[in-house]
């Protein structure tokens, strides 16, 4: 418990700033639909004067700015983005931050297990990362619900893409933690998790343009891709599956190499 | 009882199987200052490490309070205090936070030794560990690592940054610990302070044991260190078997010698002298004899 109350302290700061952060742009956002859905003959026409494929890049096909959550989702994919670089950064520094700061040998010379370390900081990460979901759910339900203008919304499929989002930011911290028990030395937290979330963004993007539907399979941001959710209604259900398994995998495998870990100086 | 035992233990660091060290055996005794030598790079560290499992070893085992290491690590630790070489900190925390984070792993409550050294130490506990010097990180590190009178004491390097009115203090502290009852490893490249406080010293050289032996016989059995002056001094005299590093200079002769020393004193009453000086050779000059 105190291990766990020690991390959330740690990370507070950067979840309320990544809070905000993601506050504000899905207000900014959703701020000027109304005045862009008034024009929305217009818009959908210009958008369909662009290239297919720089549409599929920003997983605007067939999507419709006109309504709602048509708009919602362009903004959400955003806020996707940010919140996997989040997630990566909680991930990829989770055990290595201990190493490169050299507390690892303050803290595993405690009277604990490693088990037990694991398990308290990914919990702190998690409720980090909560009280960030927190805050989309939240702004995105007030700022939909003033700028929608009198046009109505589907509620189900708002919280599908709601949910969606931990679930979304538990691979990439899952993934985080595991590639970097993987590496010796983890020199740099930053250049990882932009790499890991930009990658999975840039994979998502290709894939759509090449139609490689291979691609679907790894990145969560085909997973979960804001536009499908909001076009059907529902999750596509084997890669949410998918989805979640690697997640798993990546948690157990974690617990596994961290137990085994020859934790080293940085020098 | 022995509180640590260690079996041919062994480690290897990587694929490309870099020596840690190599089939180190020894044991501490309950109750002593057990000092551990030897230059930077021979697997000092390497050793405390695996006695804290912050690493495996690759072969043999290390046991402490009778219990292994790695199996019974965390029930090991709650009673190993353990200063480790490097400072460390977590950003922006004052110095009693991180204080009373290391008091919350341990069952027994802490708090009133932590502002007993806290005040030996004269330590600021209001201040952030980020703007402290290095040698007020390293009375952190002390602090952090006594806070709970454990029964075994791990230093690694632990004067380093230290003034030399604070290492006094710190090794009355340990002197302290230790007559209440605690045992003390205690790693160092500096001889003299070492040779001021342990029992029992081993001598680790390119991760090998290569000498274990009570310091008093060390240096007593060993060589005596013998300086004559006077005016033509025949040293080729003195070039007999036991006799060491012989020189000449500004009028007087120095060396080392073990043997017999009525066959010295013999030696030396042949000459005619101004002074003679025989003493004990620090355990500078017994180390540098052993890495040779």
């Amino acid at each position: 418990m105190n291990i766990y109350k020690h991390e959330f302290k740690m990370n507070l700061r950067s979840a309320i700033t990544w809070s905000v952060s993601a506050a504000i742009l899905i207000f900014l956002m959703m701020s000027i639909f109304s005045s862009m859905a008034a024009d929305a003959e217009l818009l959908n026409r210009t958008l369909q004067q662009m290239p297919q494929e720089l549409l599929t890049a920003f997983g605007m096909t067939n999507i419709d700015m006109s309504t709602v959550l048509g708009f919602y989702s362009f903004a959400f994919l955003f806020c996707q983005v940010c919140l996997a670089i989040q997630a990566s950064n909680y991930g990829f520094a989770l055990v290595s931050i201990e190493e490169s700061e050299m507390t690892a040998d303050f803290l595993l010379a405690k009277p604990v297990k490693r088990a037990t370390i694991l398990t308290s900081k990914l919990l702190a990460a998690l409720t980090n990362m909560l009280i960030t979901n927190v805050t989309v759910w939240v702004v995105s339900f007030v700022a939909i619900n003033t700028f929608r203008d009198g046009r109505t919304y589907d509620t189900n499929t708002l919280l599908l893409l709601l949910v969606s989002l931990i679930i979304f930011q538990l691979f990439f911290l899952s993934v985080g933690v595991a590639i970097s028990l993987l590496m010796k030395r983890v020199r740099s937290v930053t250049t990882l998790s932009m790499a890991l979330a930009f990658g999975m963004y840039v994979l998502s993007a290709f894939g759509g343009m090449l139609g490689k539907d291979s691609l679907d399979l790894i990145t969560p941001f085909k997973h979960f891709e804001p536009n499908a959710i909001v076009t059907n209604g529902t999750y596509d259900t084997p890669l949410v599956v998918l989805n979640v398994a690697v997640t798993v995998v990546a948690i157990v495998g974690s617990y596994m190499l961290y137990e085994k870990r020859n934790v080293h100086t940085a020098v | 009882m022995s509180i640590i035992e260690v079996n041919h233990l062994t480690k290897y660091y990587g694929k490309a199987k870099a020596r840690g060290i190599v089939d180190v055996s020894f044991n501490v005794e309950e109750g002593e200052i057990f000092g551990f030598i030897g230059p930077n790079g021979a697997g000092k560290s390497t050793t405390i490490r695996l006695f804290l499992s912050l690493i495996y070893p690759s072969s043999g085992t290390a046991k402490i309070f009778g219990k292994d290491c790695i199996q019974f690590g965390p029930e090991i630790r709650q009673e190993i205090g353990y200063l480790p070489s490097e400072v460390f900190y977590y950003e922006g925390m004052k110095v009693l936070d991180l204080l009373n984070y290391s008091a919350s792993f341990y069952k027994k409550d802490c708090s009133k030794r932590l502002h007993e050294l806290a005040d030996i130490m004269e330590l600021d506990l209001t201040r952030r560990i980020d703007d402290l010097s290095y040698g007020n990180k390293k009375k952190v590190g002390i602090v952090q690592g006594l806070l709970h009178q454990p029964k075994l004491i791990i230093l690694d390097e632990p004067t380093s940054g230290l003034d030399p009115l604070m290492q006094r203090k710190f090794f009355d502290l340990i002197r302290e610990e230790n007559e209440r009852g605690a045992t003390v490893f205690f790693s160092s490249h500096i001889l003299g302070e070492v040779q001021k406080m342990c029992n029992r010293v081993a001598i680790i050289k390119e991760g090998s044991i290569i000498n274990i032996q009570d310091i008093k016989t060390m240096q007593q059995d060993n060589y005596k260190k013998i300086r004559i002056a006077g005016n033509g001094l025949d040293e080729t005299r003195f070039e007999v078997a036991g006799v060491n590093n012989l020189e000449h200079e500004n009028g007087s002769i120095n060396f080392f010698f073990k043997g017999d020393i009525n066959l010295m004193m013999r030696l030396i009453s042949e000459q005619e002298v101004a002074d003679v000086t025989i003493e004990e050779p620090t355990l500078e000059e017994i180390f540098m004899h052993y890495y040779e």
